[in-house]
């Protein structure tokens, strides 16, 4: 079983290959081999991960360390003493990743090939999707900040490509996809120098980028082997111990080191303590977060990024890269559980996020939109769960979230489909064949659905399980995860008197009653009342492709929250296990704690998503559905007001806008107008360096050139030739006259020669 | 050895002499077959004063450079015979004093 761990560098292997494949062959294979190829790499990946759990599962949970071949030494500069090894790490955090983006990722990719059947760059969808992977796969398989950081950046390159793919749309939707996926690359380089600032932050201190070297387990597990609670790993002793200190990763060596206290880290002119270089770390890592994971104050490009084909919506914006944040923060456990003030910040950013995103999908439109502000908001839950220590839940969200999350995508894209379908049906047997001036039509808006339920019943079913998910109605997943946050947010208020534990808990609760209320506002929008517009009439039901996977997400989305069933709920946790998902993870996760249920609680959760459900049944009735336009809470005079500030996402778009964005445009129009041209090309080169230059060689090619080198070389030059014509008169060309000049010449030599012995003769 | 005894200074006033009754030869000779041969004088005064010399110090380094003139000298009359032959069918006469070519 060990051995399967070696197997790991094939789950980035074959999504690789099938990309490659795709790449050169894509355009010869054809729709059919193109899907196969990809869905087939993709489940390739998954099988390894699934291998891999049962390895983790078969050796106790052991972590292990696998070089990568090929790249084994990465980056090695032995006089600046840094090693940075590829190496993959299996423990039970990343497996739990593979799983998710390997699994939620082979669905989404068989929905895709219904989804983008007829796509006139069909294969580079699925070249993309594969590279999706790859990325992906580095970020949450890598043993070392720099190698996670790869996928990081890997994966914000797909999604700029993915986001983008549909550019060349006509009547401008091509410009505001592109810009989309400009807005994302833009908001994620943000948080990408965050995320950077931090790593250098880290090897400045450590030394090193390693999470734990090999044979490294987490600290507190070490701990427990040897009070002899539950030897749950025995960690493999390095062999050449000897006098050499063993290398240590740098989450032990920051235990150690806050261990010993005192620890001061140099910066050369000034040093700081370890606690505050972790805090400093730390909050830099929030950033890259923020960016990556869309919490304020750059949430702004998720909405936006569902200009994308909605496959891309699901696996990335959903399901696998916007959780690459909360899956760092989680793996830097160790650090946040150090630095008490950043957990403070991130536990009210998250929480912050989750209401805001909350409000703003009270008031949307777009079915997508809907759901892209959910995601935000749902990451906001997570984010705030690692804000106040619950490392488990955040990941166990994250995992229940990957599922409901990518089932509410596919089943919208199945919407808009069955809407585009519906459309183009009406064009082709309706009355007038007006085929230049079609009225615009908005598939996505959810005023032009309703009564969807009858026409498409599959996608129905499973997106009522997705939405008693997401809305956290038990026993669907997102009870159990979101409960489990909110227990831990209360506990930590109530045990240890902190203030973030508190607020994070009142918020959280108000946005999950946002999350219930949308999320039914929408349910009742999309599929019931009467068809609003007739394309919603005649929509069908999806393809097979597409709604095989929505069906076995829906399954998922409904059970998978008894993978970690509290201790102390009856039944189920007899059935199920007690904290299965956590005891899973907490051989990865050094402050993965379990959380208990609080029966108060998990009513007071029901109540309030319960409430919520129902007021948006009361508001969004059938009556009120049959209206134009639809939305009560528009045209009810006091709720109007909030429901426009929703409707405009808060404004934060265009305060950005305007506080941001203008500025920036203001100072680069002035940078490049006056700074550039003005003072730098106008001033500093044309009148300081070229006029001075041409005077310079004005004089120099003028007077000093042709005054005084010139005349000089000429002056010598006619000098010889004057020389020249005296000296030719000598030429006779008699033989004899020239022999005699040689024996006057040579006589000269001569007497010079014997002169001192001419001077001694004539005693002089 | 039962050489009569003669100073060397007399073998150098004989190869001076020679070699002055050479030089003057070729500064004042026209025809160009008597100024080789006054060349051939002067070499050989030349070759007076090595092997002179070499007598004198007993050493046998003079009378190799007369070897080496001797040779070098049967080599240019070798050349200059063949230019003299050469510029007589051309010009029809060997005085110097008409073959300034070169001047021109």
């Amino acid at each position: 079983m060990e051995n399967f761990f070696d197997l790991v560098p094939l789950i980035i292997l074959f999504p690789l290959v099938g990309m490659l494949i795709n790449l050169f062959t894509g355009k010869r294979l054809g729709e059919q081999g193109v899907g196969i190829i990809a869905v087939g790499a993709s489940g390739l990946a998954f099988l390894i991960a699934v291998l891999l759990w049962i390895a983790q599962v078969d050796t106790g949970f052991q972590a292990a360390v696998v070089n990568a071949p090929l790249l084994g030494s990465w980056i090695e500069i032995p006089s600046a003493n840094i090693n940075i090894l590829w190496q993959f790490r299996v423990d039970t955090l990343s497996v739990t990743m593979m799983l998710v983006v390997t699994g939620v990722g082979t669905l989404i990719h068989i929905y895709a090939i219904g989804y983008m059947h007829g796509d006139e760059r069909f294969p580079r969808f699925f070249v993309y999707l594969n590279l999706f992977l790859v990325f992906m796969l580095i970020l949450v398989t890598g043993n070392s900040f720099l190698v996670l950081f790869v996928g990081w950046e890997g994966v914000g390159l797909c999604s700029f490509l993915l986001i983008g793919f549909w550019f060349d749309k006509p009547n401008g939707e091509g410009w505001k996809n592109s810009n989309a996926a400009r807005k994302a690359f833009i908001a994620n380089r943000v948080g990408d120098w965050g995320l950077l600032m931090g790593i250098f932050l880290v090897f400045w201190t450590f030394g090193s980028l390693t999470f734990y070297e090999k044979g490294e387990a987490p600290l507190v597990h070490h701990a427990e082997a040897a009070a002899g609670e539950e030897a749950v790993f025995e960690a493999e002793v390095p062999e050449e111990t000897g006098e050499e200190v063993a290398p240590m990763g740098v989450f032990n060596r920051a235990e150690e080191w806050l261990a010993e206290g005192d620890h001061e880290v140099n910066f050369g002119v000034f040093s700081m303590s370890l606690e505050a270089t972790i805090t400093l770390i730390t909050l830099f890592f929030l950033l890259g977060a923020t960016g990556k994971s869309a919490q304020i104050p750059l949430f702004v490009w998720l909405p936006d990024a569902m200009a994308g084909p909605t496959p891309v919506s699901a696996l990335i914006h959903a399901a696998t890269m916007v959780t690459a944040g909360v899956y760092m923060m989680v793996r830097s456990n160790v650090f946040y559980h150090a630095a008490e003030t950043t957990s403070f910040v991130v536990a009210i950013i998250g929480t912050a996020t989750a209401l805001v995103a909350g409000f703003i999908a009270l008031g949307q439109w777009d079915i997508k939109k809907v759901l892209a502000y959910s995601t935000v908001s749902q990451l906001g839950f997570m984010v705030a769960a690692v804000g106040v220590g619950a490392y488990s839940a955040a990941m166990f969200h994250l995992v229940t979230h990957a599922f409901f999350k990518a089932l509410l995508f596919l089943g919208s894209g199945s919407v808009i489909h069955g809407m585009e379908h519906g459309h183009h049906h009406l064009h082709e047997h309706g009355p007038g064949e007006h085929s230049h001036d079609e009225e615009p039509f908005d598939a996505q808006d959810m005023r032009n659905m309703g009564g969807l339920r009858h026409r498409m019943p599959v996608t129905f079913w499973s997106y009522v399980a997705a939405t008693l998910a997401i809305a956290g109605i038990f026993p669907f997943a997102g009870f159990w995860s979101k409960d489990e946050i909110l227990a831990d947010a209360l506990r930590l208020g109530t045990d240890e008197g902190r203030l973030d534990g508190y607020i994070a808990f009142a918020g959280l609760l108000i946005a999950a009653a946002f999350t219930a209320f949308y999320m039914w506002r929408q349910m009742r929008m999309v599929f019931f009342g009467k068809a609003r517009h007739p394309a919603a009439e005649h929509a069908p039901e999806s393809a097979r492709t597409m709604i095989v996977p929505l069906a076995i997400l829906g399954f998922f989305s409904t059970v998978i929250g008894l993978i970690n069933v509290p201790a102390n709920f009856p039944i189920l946790s007899e059935l199920f296990g007690e904290h299965q998902f956590t005891s899973w993870l907490e051989h990865a996760v050094t402050y993965a704690h379990a959380g208990n249920i609080v029966w108060l609680l998990a009513g007071l959760a029901l109540l309030v998503a319960g409430g919520a459900i129902y007021l948006a049944q009361m508001i969004y009735n059938d009556r009120v559905l049959e209206r134009i336009p639809p939305d009560p809470l528009e045209s009810n005079r006091q709720t109007a007001p909030a429901f426009a500030l929703a409707n405009a996402r808060l404004y934060w778009d265009e305060a950005y806008y305007k506080y941001i964005v203008f500025p920036f445009r203001s100072a680069a129009w002035w940078l490049a107008g006056t700074l550039d041209w003005s003072f730098w090309h106008d001033f500093v080169h044309e009148v300081l360096i070229y006029r001075s230059f041409q005077t310079a060689t004005r004089v120099l090619s003028g007077p000093v050139d042709r005054g005084i080198v010139d005349r000089a070389f000429n002056s010598i030059g006619s000098g010889i030739q004057e020389a020249a014509s005296r000296l030719r008169r000598i030429q006779t060309g008699y033989v004899r006259t020239y022999a005699l000049s040689v024996l006057f010449g040579a006589l000269l030599v001569i007497v010079i020669i014997l002169f001192p012995v001419i001077r001694d003769l004539l005693g002089m | 050895m039962g050489a009569p005894d003669v100073s060397i200074e007399l073998y150098v006033l004989l190869s001076a002499i020679l070699f002055v009754m050479g030089a003057m030869g070729v500064l004042l000779r026209r025809n160009a077959i008597l100024i080789f041969m006054s060349v051939e004088l002067m070499l050989n005064a030349a070759n007076l004063a090595l092997a002179a010399f070499a007598r004198q110090w007993g050493n046998g380094d003079g009378q190799l450079m007369v070897f080496f003139v001797m040779t070098v000298a049967a080599a240019e009359v070798a050349v200059g015979l063949a230019l003299i032959v050469a510029i007589f069918k051309t010009k029809k006469s060997i005085d110097i004093d008409e073959l300034h070519l070169f001047r021109d």
